[in-house]
C-alpha cells in the first residue's frame, strides 16, 4: 500500500465521511492540511473571516440538515477564536467534528510560537477530545471524531492535530465500523417502562406533551406527531424544539418557558401527567423548581441518562432514542387499541381554549412606527411559512419564535443554551449552503449583527443569498428590557449609540440594503427582498425603542406567574428572582 | 433525603492520556465535592483504575455517577458504598519519637497494626492501612505535637464476593 502524508489521510476521510461541505480558516499550523485540500475537489472548503463564524456556519449547516458540520482551525488564536462556538454546539447538542492544528509534537509544552492547549482549553465545552501523537492512528481517531459525535446525545469532537502528524506518511487506512466498548448509547427503550409510561399517559386527566430539542436531532418528528395525534393530547414545545409538531395544528399551544405562552405555561402548572420528550427541564422553562407542575406526575424520555431527574425528579425514565421509544409507546396504544380519558380530555381542552383566548401574544400595532412583532408576521406571510429562519439572540430572537410558526423541523435555527449573540449570520450562512434552493432568513438585532458583520464578505464570496432581518431597536433590548424591569430604568450600557449606516455598510460588502421605517413599508420591503433571489439583502427595520417581550415569567417565579403586555404592571421581582438571572 | 453521605467510587478508564483530567475537570466543573482521587493502572496496560471519594445526598450522587459515565474514555464504575466492600487506605508518619514518647508511640503504632519503617533517635516514621476513619483516628490517639508530616494515598477499595470490575 502506498504512504501518503497525514494531511491525505485527513483529506481522504472526510471524503469517506461523506463531508461535501467545511468551513475554515488557515494558518501555519494547518498549512499542510491546506495544501491538500488544495488538490482534490470533492470537499467545498468555505473560507470565513472569523474562526468563531465557521464553527457557527458549520452549526448552522449541521442543524438545517442532520449531517454533522466540520471546522478546521489552525493553533493558537485560530481555536481560542473557535471556543464560543464549539461551547454553542455544546449546549445545543449539535454534532461537529473541528480540526485544530497544533505546534509540532516536540514543541508541545515549549510555550512554542501560537502554541496553546487546546485539548485542556476545551475539555469543558467538548463531547470528547483527541490529541494526535501517533499518524498510525489518525484515521482511527477521524472515524471515532465522527462516531462520538453523530450517536447518542449529538455534540462537538475536537481533534488535535500536530503538524508533524500531517506531514509524516502512514498507510491509509479507514474503519469500516468503530466499536467502542466504552461508549455505547441506549437507543431502544426498556419495554417494561414504556408499558408503565403508556398506562400513566393513558390514566392522564389533564396531560400535556412537552417535547424538545432532542425530537429534532433524532428525526423523531413523524413518530411524535403520529402519537400526540393519536392522543389528542396538547403539545407544547421548547424554544430548541420548535418545527418538531407543526405549529399551525391545532393542538400545538405554543412555545413554553420564560417568553412561552399563557397557555402553554398554565396548561404545564395545572397538568397531572407530563411527557417529556428529548427536553432538558431548563431553567428558562421550569422556572423556580419547586413551583414546577405542582400536580404532575411525569415521564421523561431521553437519550441521556444525566438529563433524566437532573433538575426535576420524575416518576418513570426512558432511557432511549425518541423516534424508537414513541415508536413503541404507539405500538402499544394501538395493539392493544387503549383510549385516553374522553370526558375528561374534553374538559381540559375547554379550560386550555379559556386560557388561549386570553392572546397572550396580542400586542398593540401602530400607524406610526413600526413594531417588532409586526415584522416578523410578515416576514411569515410574505415566506408563506416556508423559510428557514436563523436568529441571533435577544427580543428578535423571542419575537421570531413567537411569531413566526414553524411546521417542520430544522426550520427554526438559534442559540438556545449558551445564547450566543453573533450566531445568526455565519448560521443562515451554513444553512444557505445546505439547502441552496430555499429562503433563508436572518432574524438579527443591531447588537447581535455587529458581533459577526464581517461573515458579509464570506456570504459574498461563496453567494449565500440570505435575507437579513434586522429588528433595529437601538437598544440591547434584551438587556433594556431587564434593565427597565428590575433596575428601575437604569439603562446602564445598553443604548447603542453610533450605530453604523446598515445600508451602506451592506453595499460595502456587495450587498442590498434597505432601511425600513414606516409599518406600511414592511411588507413591500420584504416581498422586494426576497424576490431578489440571488442577493443577499440587509433590511434594516427602524422598529420601536421601548417594546419588550411578552408574555414574560420573571426569574424566580412559577409558571402561573406571567406578566402580560399592556396588563401587568410590572414593579420589581424578588431578591431570589435577580440571583437567578 | 438532603444527608451528605460518603460514597467511594471506583472507575475502570481507557488509560488515555487526559483521561485523568477528564474527571478532575468535571467534579470542579459540575461543583462537587471531591475528598480524595487515586489512580494507577491495572493488570490490563489499557486500563487504569481511578477510585475517588466524594460526598452528596441520593440525587446529588445520582449525578455524579451518570456524569462520570458520560465520560468517553469511562468503561465502567462501581458505587462501592452501595455494596458490601473492604476499603483500604495507605498512611506514612513521620512523628517525634525521643523520651517517654518513645516507647508510646511504638504501642500505639502496634494497637493499630502499624509498622515502624525508618528510625532515627528522634522520630519514627510509620506505616499504616486501613479504613480512613482508622487511619483518622490513629492520628487522634497520638499527640498532636508529636505528628511531623503525614502522607495518605486516599482510600481505594474492592467489593466482597465473587462479583469483580473488569472488562
Ligand atoms: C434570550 C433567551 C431566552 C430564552 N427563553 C426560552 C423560553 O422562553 N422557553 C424555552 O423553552 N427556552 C428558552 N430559551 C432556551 C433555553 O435556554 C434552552 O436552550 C432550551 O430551553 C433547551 O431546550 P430543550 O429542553 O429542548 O433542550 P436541548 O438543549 O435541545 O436538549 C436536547 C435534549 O434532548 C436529548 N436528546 C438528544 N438526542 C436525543 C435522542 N436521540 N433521543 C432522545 N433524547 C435526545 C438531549 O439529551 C437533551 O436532554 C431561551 C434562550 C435565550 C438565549
Ligand atoms: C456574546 C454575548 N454577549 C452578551 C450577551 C448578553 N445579551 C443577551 S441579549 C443582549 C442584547 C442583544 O441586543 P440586540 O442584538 O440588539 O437584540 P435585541 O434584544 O435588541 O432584539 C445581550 C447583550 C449575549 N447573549 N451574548
Ligand atoms: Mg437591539
Amino acid at each position: 500500500m502506498d504512504l501518503i502524508t497525514g494531511a491525505e489521510i485527513l483529506v481522504r476521510c472526510l471524503k469517506e465521511e461523506g463531508v461535501e461541505c467545511m468551513f475554515g480558516y488557515p494558518g501555519g499550523a494547518v498549512l499542510h492540511i491546506y495544501d491538500a485540500l488544495y488538490a482534490q475537489d470533492h470537499i467545498k472548503h468555505v473560507l470565513v473571516r472569523h474562526e468563531q463564524a465557521a464553527v457557527h456556519a458549520a452549526e448552522g449547516y449541521a442543524r438545517a440538515s442532520g449531517k454533522t458540520g466540520v471546522v478546521l482551525v489552525t493553533s493558537g488564536p485560530g481555536v481560542t477564536n473557535a471556543v464560543t462556538g464549539i461551547a454553542d454546539a455544546y449546549m445545543d447538542s449539535i454534532p461537529l467534528v473541528v480540526f485544530s492544528g497544533q505546534v509540532p509534537t516536540a514543541l508541545i509544552g515549549n510555550d512554542a510560537f501560537q502554541e496553546v492547549d487546546a485539548v485542556g482549553i476545551t475539555r469543558p465545552c467538548v463531547k470528547h477530545n483527541f490529541l494526535v501523537r501517533d499518524i498510525k492512528n489518525l484515521a482511527e481517531t477521524i472515524k471515532k471524531a465522527f462516531y462520538i459525535a453523530s450517536t447518542g446525545r449529538p455534540g462537538p469532537v475536537l481533534i488535535d492535530l500536530p503538524k508533524d502528524i500531517t506531514i509524516g506518511k502512514a498507510e491509509f487506512h479507514y474503519p469500516k465500523k468503530i466499536k467502542l466498548r466504552s461508549y455505547n448509547p441506549t437507543v431502544k427503550g426498556h419495554a417494561g417502562q414504556i408499558r408503565k409510561a403508556v398506562d400513566l399517559i393513558l390514566s392522564a386527566k389533564r396531560p400535556v406533551i412537552y417535547t424538545g430539542g432532542g425530537v429534532i436531532l433524532s428525526e423523531g418528528s413523524p413518530e411524535l406527531v403520529e402519537l400526540t395525534q393519536l392522543l389528542g393530547y396538547p403539545i407544547t414545545n421548547t424554544l430548541m424544539g420548535l418545527g418538531a409538531y407543526p405549529a399551525t395544528d391545532r393542538q400545538f399551544i405554543g412555545m413554553l418557558g420564560m417568553h412561552g405562552t399563557y397557555e402553554a405555561n398554565m396548561a404545564m402548572h395545572h397538568c397531572d401527567v407530563l411527557i417529556a420528550i428529548g427536553a432538558r427541564f431548563d431553567d428558562r422553562v421550569t422556572g423556580k423548581i419547586d413551583k414546577f407542575c405542582p400536580e404532575a406526575k411525569i415521564v421523561h424520555v431521553d437519550i441521556d441518562p444525566s438529563s433524566i431527574s437532573k433538575n426535576v425528579q420524575v416518576d418513570i425514565p426512558i432511557v432511549g432514542s425518541v423516534p424508537s421509544v414513541l415508536r413503541g409507546m404507539i405500538n402499544v396504544v394501538r395493539d392493544e387499541k387503549l383510549k385516553p380519558d374522553a370526558e375528561a380530555l374534553d374538559r381540559w381542552w375547554r379550560q386550555i381554549d379559556e386560557w388561549r383566548a386570553m392572546k397572550s401574544l396580542s400586542y398593540r400595532q401602530s400607524d406610526e412606527v413600526i413594531k417588532p412583532q409586526y415584522v416578523i408576521q410578515k416576514l411569515y406571510e410574505v415566506t408563506e411559512g416556508k423559510a428557514i429562519v436563523t436568529s441571533d439572540v435577544g427580543q428578535h430572537q423571542m419575537w421570531a419564535a413567537q411569531y413566526y410558526l414553524f411546521d417542520r423541523p430544522r426550520q427554526w435555527i438559534n442559540s438556545g443554551g449558551l445564547g450566543t449573540m453573533g450566531f445568526g449570520l455565519p448560521a443562515a450562512m451554513g444553512a444557505k449552503l445546505a439547502f441552496p434552493d430555499q429562503d433563508v432568513a436572518c432574524v438579527t438585532g443591531d447588537g447581535s449583527i455587529q458581533m459577526m458583520l464581517q461573515e458579509l464578505s464570506t456570504m459574498k464570496q461563496y453567494y449565500t443569498p440570505v435575507k437579513i432581518v434586522n429588528l433595529n431597536n437601538g437598544y440591547l433590548g434584551m438587556v433594556r428590557q431587564w434593565q427597565e424591569f428590575f433596575y428601575q430604568k437604569r439603562y446602564s450600557m445598553t443604548y447603542l449609540e453610533a450605530l453604523p449606516n446598515f445600508v451602506m455598510l451592506a453595499e460595502a460588502y456587495g450587498h442590498v440594503g434597505m432601511r425600513i421605517e414606516k409599518p406600511g413599508d414592511v411588507e413591500g420591503a420584504l416581498r422586494e427582498a426576497f424576490a431578489m433571489k440571488d442577493r443577499t439583502v440587509f433590511l434594516d427595520f427602524i422598529t420601536d425603542q421601548g417594546e419588550n417581550v411578552f408574555p414574560m415569567i420573571p426569574s424566580g417565579g412559577g409558571q402561573n406567574e406571567m406578566l402580560l403586555a399592556e396588563r401587568d404592571e410590572m414593579v420589581s421581582t424578588h431578591d431570589e428572582g435577580m440571583v437567578l438571572l | 433525603m438532603n444527608n451528605n453521605n460518603r460514597h467511594l467510587i471506583s472507575i475502570l478508564m481507557e488509560n488515555e492520556a487526559g483521561a485523568l483530567s477528564r474527571v478532575a475537570n468535571l467534579f470542579s466543573a459540575r461543583g462537587y465535592n471531591i475528598e480524595s482521587l487515586t489512580v494507577a493502572p491495572t493488570d490490563d496496560p489499557s486500563l487504569s483504575r481511578l477510585t475517588l471519594v466524594t460526598y452528596g445526598n441520593e440525587q446529588i450522587i445520582e449525578q455524579i455517577v451518570k456524569q462520570l459515565n458520560k465520560l468517553i474514555d469511562v468503561v465502567k464504575l462501581i458505587d462501592l458504598s452501595e455494596t458490601d466492600a473492604i476499603e483500604r487506605e495507605l498512611m506514612l508518619v513521620k512523628t517525634k519519637a525521643s523520651g517517654e514518647q518513645r516507647a508510646e508511640m511504638k504501642r500505639l503504632a502496634d494497637i493499630f497494626g502499624g509498622h515502624v519503617l525508618d528510625v532515627t533517635e528522634a522520630t519514627y516514621t510509620i506505616e499504616l492501612t486501613g479504613t480512613g476513619s482508622k487511619l483518622d483516628n490513629f492520628l487522634r490517639a497520638i499527640e498532636k505535637e508529636a505528628i511531623l508530616e503525614v502522607v495518605r494515598s486516599g482510600a481505594t477499595g474492592i467489593a466482597l464476593g465473587q462479583k469483580a470490575l473488569r472488562v
